[in-house]
């Protein structure tokens, strides 16, 4: 990263923290989770009256934050690893992780018709570029590796492989069709709670481990009322019912 | 060994880009940044605003519209589907138009200048020599304007091997045709396998700088740009 850009986000962080309202909450938000955490704050901060102040991006950028002194209170990350992680090495309140959200994949492509119900077209191989989130570093992506690799079609594909850096990114590859298929969380294609563009095929859940999101206090909102708050709605049926529609399971 | 396998080739990757877009903006930047010296004509001031575009524009918004312009539903894309090229996104040549048009600036800005400095009258005094335009354009201005290309050379180059955001966007990650240093640092940093990225980013600093330093020290006597 440039150092410029870096500069820019420190002076945001610090300029973030001094104009931060008295109580508001610093929560750090996988971007894959954008959209219902929206629908969310506002129906928490209508109800309590405490402030939101939410950061979206990725995991892996975030817990480098958090290890170097970032703000936040909270962290929801798109895996279940990083919170662990967090907490083993002391940055992250024991007993506070939970999971919020599980997410849901889906084979999914711009152009109607192109994918069929039951996800034959892999085997067939008739496309030129095949998206998937970085394995590596996204929970989606590993999920869409085990899932060709239980499909058994994983070497036959791999060579069309092109890699988003995060769930939004892959999509974005979809999208605008420079790949015509690709793994993306149903999350993204989803709207009221129905598939409304393109063709696709939600991948059974016993073809890849779960993806699970955890959710974990961070030190530095331990014992804040505001952050215990907003983790507990989390847990309550009203947030459920929002992360549902979103396509999510819990 | 120090890097691994990967490391390497994102490397070797990064350095063949940056070598064959400066090779290109060499041979595409020139004749721009030698019209806009030159020329009176009420274009000047909006071409030279477009050419510097670029500077202002956010890399990942710039790799975007890229993505888009490029895409099967593009212009550009439907054009080099038109032509049997394909598609250009997720190759190394779609990397290579899009870092042109990232760094063009780079090389137009400097040459401009040194065209501009160059002046009238060299021109003027080979003209009386029954030099012809074509003529004194290579055997005079090229000459005088030599130390405003090793600025443009050096920042072009430069600017490539530290490309991130464009690439980020059209390149698709794809290991020894896409995935070049600054991608490959990335995915370390977000994989939290720090110890990797310092190596990697490390050695491209180390080596930045020496490449820098001996073309700085190596460079002419300055007067021109």
């Amino acid at each position: 990263m440039k150092p410029i850009v870096t500069l820019s986000i420190a002076a945001a962080l610090c300029s973030a923290a001094i104009t931060a309202h008295a109580d508001a909450i610093q929560v750090a938000v996988a971007a894959n989770f954008t959209a219902p955490m929206k629908a969310i704050t506002t129906a928490f901060e209508k109800e309590t009256g405490h402030k939101v102040q939410v950061a979206y991006g990725s995991t892996g950028k975030f817990y480098a934050q958090i290890k170097n002194g970032a703000p936040f209170e909270a962290l929801l990350s798109a895996d279940d690893l990083t919170p662990i992680k967090l907490l083993e090495e002391g940055a992250a309140v024991a007993g506070t992780a939970f999971t919020y959200a599980v997410g849901t994949l889906v084979l999914w492509s711009a152009k109607p018709g192109f994918v069929d119900a039951k996800g034959e077209v892999l085997g067939k191989g008739d496309f030129r570029k095949l998206a998937i989130a970085n394995p590596k570093v996204a929970p989606y992506g590993a999920a869409a590796v085990q899932t060709l690799t239980k499909l058994d079609v994983l070497e036959q594909i791999e060579p069309k492989f092109v890699t988003g850096e995060n769930i939004a990114q892959t999509f974005q590859f979809v999208g605008t069709g420079n790949a015509e298929l690709g793994f993306v969380a149903l999350s993204q294609v989803m709207e009221n709670g129905k598939i409304t563009k393109g063709s696709a095929w939600v991948v059974p859940g016993e073809f890849h481990t779960p993806i699970r999101q955890d959710a974990v206090m961070l030190e530095k909102g331990k014992d804040k009322p505001s952050v215990i708050a907003l983790l507990a709605y989390l847990k309550g049926e009203q947030a459920r019912t929002i992360i549902r529609a979103f396509g999510y399971e819990i | 060994m120090l890097l691994t396998d990967n490391d390497l080739q994102s490397i070797w990757l990064t350095l063949r880009l940056a070598s064959i877009v400066t090779l290109i903006l060499f041979l595409v930047g020139t004749p721009v940044a030698w019209w806009l010296a030159r020329t009176r004509s009420r274009w000047k001031g909006p071409i030279g605003a477009v050419v510097a575009l670029p500077l202002v524009l956010p890399p990942s918004v710039l790799g975007f519209y890229l993505l888009v312009t490029m895409g099967p539903n593009g212009p550009v894309g439907q054009l080099t589907q038109a032509l049997g090229i394909g598609l250009l996104p997720f190759t190394f040549w779609g990397l290579v138009v899009a870092s042109v048009f990232y760094s063009f600036p780079f090389m137009v800005q400097p040459v401009q200048n040194a065209f501009e400095a160059v002046g009238e009258r060299p021109l003027e005094v080979a003209a009386t020599l029954r030099a012809s335009p074509l003529n004194a354009f290579f055997t005079v201005a090229l000459p005088l304007a030599a130390p405003g290309f090793l600025t443009a050379g050096i920042l072009t180059f430069a600017h490539t091997v530290g490309e991130f955001g464009v690439v980020l966007m059209i390149g698709g990650n794809i290991p020894g045709v896409t995935r070049v240093a600054s991608v490959q640092i990335y995915d370390h940093v977000e994989a939290m396998e720090y110890s990797d990225a310092h190596r990697l980013a490390a050695v491209m600093l180390i080596f930045s700088f020496l490449v820098l330093l001996a073309l700085y020290l190596w460079r002419p006597n300055p007067k021109n740009t």
